[in-house]
C-alpha cells in the first residue's frame, strides 16, 4: 500500500452520468412517438386539439349534469339556460331501463340473483383453471335461471332437468352399440320424462313456487341479456351440428344443412323477427299463446347458428387432411374422431369468428324493439320518451344504453383475446 | 307428404281461428282480462309511468271497457303495438280491441275488415316548422324535407296535399315520434308533420317551444277511435257503448265525483237513470249487468275528465278541446241517445 509510484488508480467505476435531457423519460418518448417528423408533429397537434375540443365540449355537459329532478322541465329550470345533461332520467327510471316496466319491483332480486349466478356458472366454462366441480352449477344453471326469472313451481325446471339426466343415462347405455342409437334413445327417453313431468308439475304447481311472471313482462337490459345468453349458448351446439352436417357425406343431411344455412343467411334478421311476431300469429289458432320470447329466441338462434356454422366450417376446412386421416387410422369412429381430434382444433381456430358472431348477436337483440318488445332500446324509444316527464331526453338515455352494451361487448372481446393467447400451442 | 300434412294443419288452424272469433266477449270473460292494443308510447295517449302503470287518453278507453265487462279497470293486458304490427295483432286475435289513435278510414274499415266503434278524438294533420324558416303557410313549403312516420295515414295525406298544390317535397321516413323529434331538432328535416295533437305534444317538450310554429293548415281529417274485428257485433257494441257512456256522462253532467250519489237512487233525469242502470235494462241488452256504464265511468271519469287529465290544457301537452268539445259547446263529440 506504500507504493507511491502509481499515480492514481480508480478502484470503483464512475457513477453513470444522466443521459442528455433530450434522450430520456417523457421527452424522449414524446420526441420519438409524437414529434419524430414535421408531419407527425402537425398530426399530433391536430389530434390534441380534436381531443381537447371534444372533451371541453362534453365534459361540462357530463360533469354538470343534473341527477335529481322529477322531469325534464324541472331539469331545465334547475339548469336555467345552461347546457348540461339531465341524468335524472336515469336515476328516476333506472329500474325500467334494466328490468322493463312491468317486472314486479319486489321481484327485482330474482333476475339480479340470476345474473350473479350466471357469472358464477359461466366462469368455469370460460376459465379452465377454475375447479372442475363448478361445472355442476353450470349444468344446473339453465334450470335455476329459468325458475328465478320466470317463477312458477320449481317442479317444472326440475322435471326438465330430470329429463336431461335420464336422456344422458340412456345415451350412455346405448352409445356402446352406436352413437346414433344413443342419441335417438336419449331423445325418446327425454320426451317421455318431460311428458310425465308436465303432469307432475301441473299437479304440484304450488310446490316451492315463486310468483309467476309472464314473458310479456320482461324488458329492459335484462331482456337483452336473456336473449343474448340463451341464443349464443344454443346456437353454438346447433352451429357445430350444422357445420358437420354440411361436410357430411350423407346427401340428405348435407342438403338440409346447406339449404338451412343458405336460406337463413340470405334473410335479414328483422324479417325473421317480423315473421315470429306477426306471421306466426296468423297460423296459430287464437288462444294458443306461443310465448313471444320463445318465438324470438328460436328465430335469433336459427339466425346466429347459421352464421356460427359457417365460421366453424371455416375452422374445419383449415385443418390439414392428415388430422382426419389420423383419426381414422386410430380406429376411431366418426363421433369419436370429431369429438377427440377434429373439433377441439377446429373450434380453437374458430374462436375469433365465433366471438365476432356472439358480439354481433348480442347487439342485434336490440332489434326486438321493432316488434314492440321493450328491451333496453325499446324502453327508451317507447315508454320513457313517451312519458310527459321525459319526452325530449335523448343523449343521456342512448348514451347510457351504449355504455351498457360497450361494457359487455368489450368484455367479451377482451376475453376472446385472452383465450387465444391461452390456447396458442403453436410457436409462431 | 310431410308438407301436405303441415299445410293441412295450417288450414285447420286458420279455420279454427275464423270460427273462434265469434265470441270475443266470452273469451274476455273467461280469460278475466281484456287484451287491449295500445301504442308503444305516445305522450298523453298511452305510456307507462314510472311504476309501470299505463296512463293516457287511449288507455282510459281500454280501462272503461274492462271495467264495464269485467268489473275491474285494472283487468287489462296492454299489448303495445307499432304502426306496422297493430292491424295484424287485431286480425290474428292477439288483442280484443285496438285503442291506438288509429284513423278511421274507408279502406281500414272495409278492406282490412275492422269495425271502428266510435271516435274518441278528432285530429287533423298539421305541419311544424322552425320559426327561422320564415314560412307562414304550408303552401310555401316547396322543396322542403319533411319528417314523416312511415306506415301511417299521414304519409298518404302528405303526398296528396303536395300533389294537389303542385309543389314538391322530400320525405325523411322515420319510425317513431321520438325519433322524429330528434331528427327535426337536429335539422335533418325542415318540417315535421303528424297529427296536430302530436305536434302540440312534441313542441311542448322542446327547450324553446316559441322557436317553432305550427302552421295554420290542417290538411286532413283524422278521426281517431277504438276498433275491433269485423264479424263480432256483440263485442263491437260493448266497445262502442262503453265509449258512448263516457261521452254521454259528460253531456249529462255525470262525473266521477257525483256518480255515487246519482246512481244510488233514480234521479229526475230519466236518461241518467237509464245510463246508470237505475232504470230500464240497457245493460241486459248488451249482455252485461245494470251497472256496466257506472263502472266504465268510474274507471277514469267521464270523457271530459279523461281529456283534462291526460291531454287537456292543464297538462304539459295543453290541447284545447276544439273539435273535441261536446256538441252543445260547438264541438263534434256526440253520442246517440241512451234509450
Amino acid at each position: 500500500m506504500s507504493d507511491q509510484s502509481i499515480a492514481f488508480v480508480r478502484h470503483e467505476t464512475l457513477p453513470p452520468s444522466p443521459p442528455p435531457a433530450s434522450e430520456t423519460g417523457i421527452v424522449k418518448w414524446m420526441r420519438e412517438n409524437l414529434f419524430s417528423s414535421v408531419t407527425n408533429s402537425i398530426l399530433t397537434l391536430a389530434a390534441l386539439y380534436t381531443v381537447y375540443s371534444i372533451l371541453s365540449g362534453s365534459m361540462p355537459w357530463i360533469l354538470g349534469g343534473i341527477w335529481q329532478a322529477p322531469s325534464l322541465q324541472a331539469c331545465r329550470e334547475i339548469l336555467a339556460g345552461d347546457s348540461a345533461g339531465c341524468f335524472a332520467v336515469l336515476t328516476e327510471r333506472w329500474h325500467q331501463l334494466i328490468f322493463g316496466f312491468k317486472y314486479p319491483q319486489e321481484a327485482y332480486w330474482r333476475p339480479t340473483l340470476a345474473f350473479v349466478l350466471l357469472i358464477v356458472a359461466v366462469a368455469p366454462v370460460l376459465f379452465a383453471n377454475l375447479p372442475r366441480r363448478m361445472l355442476i352449477l353450470t349444468g344446473l344453471y339453465p334450470f335455476i335461471g329459468f325458475w328465478l326469472i320466470w317463477g312458477g313451481t320449481i317442479m317444472a325446471p326440475l322435471m326438465g332437468l330430470v329429463g336431461f339426466i335420464v336422456a344422458y343415462i340412456v345415451f350412455q347405455r346405448l352409445e356402446r352399440s352406436s352413437f346414433a342409437m344413443g342419441v335417438l334413445g336419449g331423445l325418446v327417453a327425454a320426451i317421455i320424462v318431460w311428458t310425465l313431468g308436465g303432469y307432475v308439475s301441473d299437479a304440484m304447481s304450488g310446490f316451492l313456487a315463486l310468483e309467476q311472471i309472464p314473458s310479456r313482462d320482461m324488458g329492459g337490459f335484462m331482456l337483452n341479456i336473456i336473449l343474448g345468453t340463451v341464443c349464443v349458448s344454443l346456437s353454438l351446439p346447433i352451429g357445430i351440428l350444422l357445420a358437420l352436417g354440411r361436410q357430411s357425406n350423407m346427401p340428405i343431411i348435407k342438403i338440409i344443412c346447406v339449404v338451412f344455412i343458405e336460406f337463413i343467411r340470405g334473410v335479414p334478421l328483422i324479417t325473421l323477427l317480423f315473421v315470429a311476431n306477426v306471421v306466426l300469429a296468423y297460423f296459430l289458432p287464437p288462444g294458443t299463446t306461443f310465448d313471444l320470447i320463445l318465438r324470438v329466441i328460436i328465430m335469433i338462434t336459427m339466425f346466429s347458428s347459421a352464421y356460427i356454422a359457417e365460421v366453424i366450417r371455416g375452422g374445419l376446412a383449415a385443418l390439414p387432411r392428415g388430422q382426419y386421416e389420423a383419426g381414422d387410422s386410430l380406429g376411431l369412429d366418426y363421433a369419436q374422431s370429431m369429438r377427440l381430434i377434429i373439433l377441439p382444433q377446429a373450434l380453437k381456430i374458430s374462436i375469433p369468428g365465433i366471438v365476432n358472431v356472439a358480439v354481433g348477436l348480442f347487439k342485434d337483440t336490440t332489434l326486438v324493439s321493432v316488434i314492440s318488445m321493450f328491451d333496453l332500446v325499446g324502453m327508451i324509444r317507447g315508454p320513457i320518451l313517451a312519458s310527459t316527464e321525459w319526452n325530449g331526453v335523448y343523449w343521456e338515455l342512448f348514451g347510457f344504453a351504449s355504455l351498457l352494451f360497450f361494457i359487455i361487448c368489450y368484455g367479451i372481446s377482451q376475453y376472446s383475446q385472452w383465450l387465444e393467447r391461452q390456447l396458442a400451442t403453436d410457436h409462431r | 307428404m310431410k308438407k301436405s300434412v303441415i299445410l293441412g294443419a295450417l288450414t285447420v288452424a286458420g279455420l279454427a281461428a275464423s270460427a273462434a272469433v265469434a265470441g270475443t266477449m266470452d273469451d274476455v270473460k273467461a280469460r278475466g282480462k281484456l287484451n287491449c292494443g295500445v301504442t308503444t308510447g305516445l305522450v298523453g295517449f298511452a305510456a307507462p309511468d314510472a311504476n309501470g302503470e299505463w296512463q293516457g287518453f287511449d288507455v282510459g278507453v281500454c280501462r272503461a271497457v274492462a271495467a264495464a265487462v269485467l268489473g275491474d279497470p285494472k283487468a287489462v293486458e296492454f299489448v303495445p303495438t307499432t304502426g306496422k304490427t297493430r292491424f295484424t295483432a287485431l286480425a290474428s286475435g292477439e288483442i280484443d280491441m285496438l285503442a291506438r289513435n288509429t284513423t278511421w278510414t274507408f279502406s281500414r274499415d272495409v278492406d282490412l275488415k275492422f269495425e271502428f266503434t266510435g271516435i274518441n278524438y278528432y285530429d287533423g294533420q298539421g305541419f311544424m316548422v322552425p320559426k327561422d324558416l320564415g314560412v307562414g303557410s304550408a303552401k310555401d313549403l316547396d322543396g322542403a324535407t319533411v319528417c314523416i312516420q312511415t306506415g301511417t295515414t299521414t304519409e298518404l295525406n302528405l303526398a296528396d296535399f303536395f300533389r294537389s298544390n303542385n309543389i314538391s317535397y322530400e320525405p325523411v321516413p322515420i319510425e317513431t315520434n321520438a325519433e322524429a323529434q330528434q331528427q327535426y331538432l337536429a335539422g335533418a328535416c325542415d318540417v315535421y308533420t303528424t297529427d296536430a295533437s302530436g305536434l302540440a305534444a312534441t313542441r311542448a317538450t322542446f327547450e324553446d317551444p316559441s322557436a317553432h310554429v305550427v302552421l295554420p293548415e290542417i290538411v286532413s281529417k283524422e278521426p281517431l277511435g277504438p276498433l275491433v274485428r269485423h264479424g263480432d257485433n256483440d263485442w263491437g257494441d260493448v266497445v262502442r257503448w262503453s265509449l258512448n257512456a263516457l261521452i254521454a256522462a259528460e253531456e249529462l253532467g255525470v262525473t266521477s265525483a257525483n256518480i255515487a250519489e246519482l246512481s244510488a237512487a233514480p234521479t229526475n233525469n230519466p236518461e241518467v237513470n237509464r245510463l246508470l242502470g237505475t232504470e230500464g235494462n240497457l245493460g241486459e241488452m248488451l249482455g252485461l249487468d245494470a251497472e256496466w256504464a257506472k263502472r266504465a265511468i268510474m274507471a277514469g271519469g267521464n270523457y271530459g275528465e279523461l281529456f283534462e287529465k291526460n291531454i287537456g290544457e292543464n297538462t304539459p301537452i295543453g290541447l284545447a278541446r276544439g273539435l273535441n268539445a261536446q256538441w252543445k259547446n260547438g264541438g263534434l263529440i256526440y253520442t246517440p241517445p241512451f234509450r
